[in-house]
């Protein structure tokens, strides 16, 4: 099909159609009654289309695939379980900005609103979590509502859009024309910041002596860490990021301090209260990174680049705001400005560094400790595509690793999704074939989509799950543990299930590390082998960890274990 | 502090309960909402009356402006603008006060537009003071029924929003 020309089909071929123009190669999905006329298409179309094991990983995958490439994923389900199945990666994917689009079937027109077999209201139920969504009337809608959907999902911020297809309007003949454009009046995200704006932070950055730039995941979205680490070197500014932006910068940059917030490092926080200057890149002031919003960087100007105009100023009080597109405004704002009078400042930041490293300290002989397992698996997989899941092991793999370049650390930020990463790294991995691919799991989140096992051995997707097997739902352990008298309710798992057993029983490589020296054979063993594999590690099983700020506390309150 | 605001929308369906879902999703309270068609029959305005201070409402504003399908915002409350409220008030009504309901309804240049036995059913446009003011002058009566529609407002002068 060309630009122009029309064609007839029915409405579940337009949709592929429409998919083929927009450049999608794979969609993540599974069948059902109310979206059969599009799997039926999909038989004769070059799609690659790879069949999960229950639905919530296909918009984890989807996910994983835009964090990892860029592009927009493409996830798809029947109707009402099927796409409630969806809801939790939907929401994950709009917490933290990501663009996918999800296609679910639907009940045929007539029958909605009848409470029909298999009807759920999904439109209804993702009004919140997604940016925008659609329920299809008319089969000639499909070109114009498709076009729509993917601008709408990955322009401006970033994020979910669903597409509602009931099963009649699949079927329906007519001339496909696809639109060269998108037309949305309601629609118009600012792309270049406003000049004025932009000069007015470059007099704060000439006037500051204790800069800090605060990146988060806008920066890994919009592609802007090449201009970020330029802005950081020129004014010389030490650079801390969220969760979401690590990676925007190498962990070894000189000018790195490592992760903010709650689990932060001790350097970074203290770095950031006594600046005299902030300069916010797509990050949005977060509770988990401000900690007591009255105490947090109490003599510092703060500066917000941001794509989404509503979250300036929705936290805390910002002096030059700047809205537009973080890879646009730093390039403009390159332009004018230059070295800061910073370099005691930089000297005080290195002498925070070398007084509190981030560190643990061995808990008992012989036993693996969790931080080792980060250690070794950034030694052996350098530049790896890190995928977690939610937990200690997150933190750890946060905190741990060695980041090289952007796209490299996928995580549920926003909505810390337990289950997000095994299939997420499926779909890192289908997008990038080339990357080495590592999820790193706890023994409590893996078992929340281990069903995937059986997707990527039939696909080959050869991801490495790295298993920090605690016994326990680590993080809710730690706080039972610091702030309940260690009343461990409802969160020992020991004993749950053999995973080296597991993986082999769905076909896929199972390895255990029981000991610190056969950490690094088996997670080389796995990586070479070239087939999914999981590492079962055992670790030490009340490791906790730190630097923490309490709940509640500024976040210079930040204590190692010793202070606990 | 009231703010009325004046939202531009997509005249298609759906579009209300985004526009409620967003309010009661971030907790914002909307005091009254009334939705109509404009001049183009393809946008739909509604007129939301919030109240908070200003920094709320510019968080409603730029959520609002985050739906695809509205079109603008505008604050339009104060001075500059013309607001109206209708209300439909059925007061209970005999021989003896028929005539001073009627002549409260005149003062306030109301109408009766349905007279019963016991009852007269009085219609009043105006601000939200008059429409008040009126509702506590026929409460003596006893009010069976009232019914107001949510405030619509518009800018004095050739302005558009
Ligand atoms: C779907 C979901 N349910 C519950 C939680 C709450 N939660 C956060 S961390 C955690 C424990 C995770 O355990 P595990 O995966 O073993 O990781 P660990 O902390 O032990 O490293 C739980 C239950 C969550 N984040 N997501
Ligand atoms: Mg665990």
């Amino acid at each position: 099909m060309t630009t122009g020309s029309t064609e007839k089909v029915n409405g579940a071929r337009a949709v592929i159609k429409c998919l083929e123009k927009e450049g999608v190669d794979t969609l993540f999905g599974y069948p059902g009654g109310q979206i059969i006329p599009f799997y039926n298409e999909l038989y004769d179309s070059d799609l690659r289309h790879i069949l999960v094991r229950h639905e919530q990983a296909a918009a984890h995958a989807a996910d994983g695939y835009a964090r990892a490439t860029g592009k927009t994923g493409v996830c798809v389900s029947t109707s009402g379980p099927g796409a409630t199945n969806l809801v939790t990666g939907i929401a994950t994917a709009y917490m933290d900005s990501v663009p996918i689009v999800a296609l679910t079937g639907q009940v045929p027109k007539f029958l909605i609103g009848n409470d029909a077999f298999q009807e759920a209201d999904i439109t209804g139920i993702t009004l919140p979590i997604t940016k925008h969504n659609y329920l299809v009337q008319d089969a000639e809608e499909i070109p114009r509502i498709v076009k729509e959907a993917f601008h709408i999902a990955s322009t401006g911020r970033p994020g979910p859009v669903l597409i509602d297809l009931p099963k009649d309007i699949q079927n329906v003949e007519f001339d496909l024309h696809y639109p060269d454009k998108v037309e949305l009046r309601g629609y118009k995200p600012t792309f270049k910041g406003n000049t004025q704006q932009i000069k007015r932070a470059a007099e704060e950055i000439a006037k500051s002596c204790r800069p800090i730039i605060y990146a988060g995941g806008g920066v890994i979205s919009s592609n802007a860490s090449a201009e970020l680490v330029e802005l950081a070197e020129t004014i010389l500014a030490p650079v801390t990021t969220t969760l979401m932006g690590i990676s925007s910068i190498p962990t070894e940059h000189p000018l790195y301090v490592g992760m903010l917030g709650m689990h932060g490092c001790k350097y970074a926080n203290y770095a950031i209260q006594e600046s005299d200057l902030i300069i916010a890149v797509g990050a949005r002031f977060d509770d988990r990174v401000t900690g007591k919003l009255e105490s947090f960087a109490p003599n510092a100007r703060i500066i917000h680049i941001d794509v989404d105009p509503a979250e300036i100023s929705k936290n805390i009080k910002v002096h030059v705001p700047i809205v537009g597109d973080a890879k646009q405004v730093l390039k403009s704002l390159i332009k004018y400005i230059k070295r800061c009078n910073s370099a005691e400042w930089i000297e005080k930041i290195n002498q925070w560094k070398k007084e509190y490293p981030l560190g643990y300290s061995q808990m008992s002989p012989d036993v693996v400790m969790p931080q080792f397992v980060i250690e070794q698996i950034a030694e052996a997989c350098k530049d790896a595509i890190i995928v977690t899941e939610v937990g200690q092991h997150q933190m750890w793999a946060a905190q741990y690793f060695k980041y090289i370049t952007p796209r490299t650390f996928l995580t549920s930020g926003g909505l810390g999704t337990m289950g997000y990463g095994f299939p997420a790294a499926m779909g890192a991995k289908v997008g990038r074939p080339d990357k080495t691919v590592i999820n790193i799991s706890g023994d409590g989140s893996f078992q929340m989509n281990s069903q995937e096992l059986a997707t990527v051995v039939q696909n080959d997707i050869p991801v490495v799950t790295v298993i920090l097997n605690n016994g326990y739902l680590g993080m809710v352990r730690q706080w039972q543990e610091l702030f309940y008298d260690r009343r461990y309710s409802c969160t020992c798992i020991k004993g749950s299930v053999d995973f080296v057993k597991l993986a082999e029983a769905y076909g896929a490589l199972g390895l255990r590390a029981e000991k610190p020296s056969e950490v690094r054979p088996a997670i080389e063993e796995a990586v070479r082998s070239g087939r999914p594999a999981i590492v079962d590690v055992i670790v030490e099983c009340e490791a906790n960890v730190y630097p923490m700020v309490p709940a509640g506390a500024a976040i210079n309150e930040i204590l190692d274990q010793e202070e606990q | 502090m009231k703010h009325t605001l004046a939202v531009l929308v997509e005249n298609k369906a759906g579009v209300l309960s985004r526009v409620s879902s967003l309010f009661s999703r971030r907790g914002y309270n909307i005091d009254s909402l009334a939705v109509g068609v404009t001049e183009d029959p393809d946008i739909s305005r509604i007129t939301i009356v919030v109240h908070g201070d200003d920094h709320v409402v510019e968080q409603v504003t730029k959520q609002l402006n985050k739906l695809i399908d509205v079109i603008k915002v505008s604050d339009i409350g104060g001075e500059e603008a013309v607001e109206r409220e209708l209300a439909l008030i059925k007061v209970a009504a005999d021989a003896n006060t028929r005539a001073e309901i009627i002549q409260i309804a005149n003062i306030f240049r109301a109408r009766i537009v349905d007279v019963a036995p016991k009852s007269m059913t009085v219609e009043i446009t105006g601000d939200e003071g008059k429409v008040q003011a009126i509702e506590k002058l026929l409460r003596q009566f006893g009010i069976k029924e009232l019914v107001r529609t949510g405030k619509i407002a518009i800018v004095r002068g050739s302005k558009k929003v």
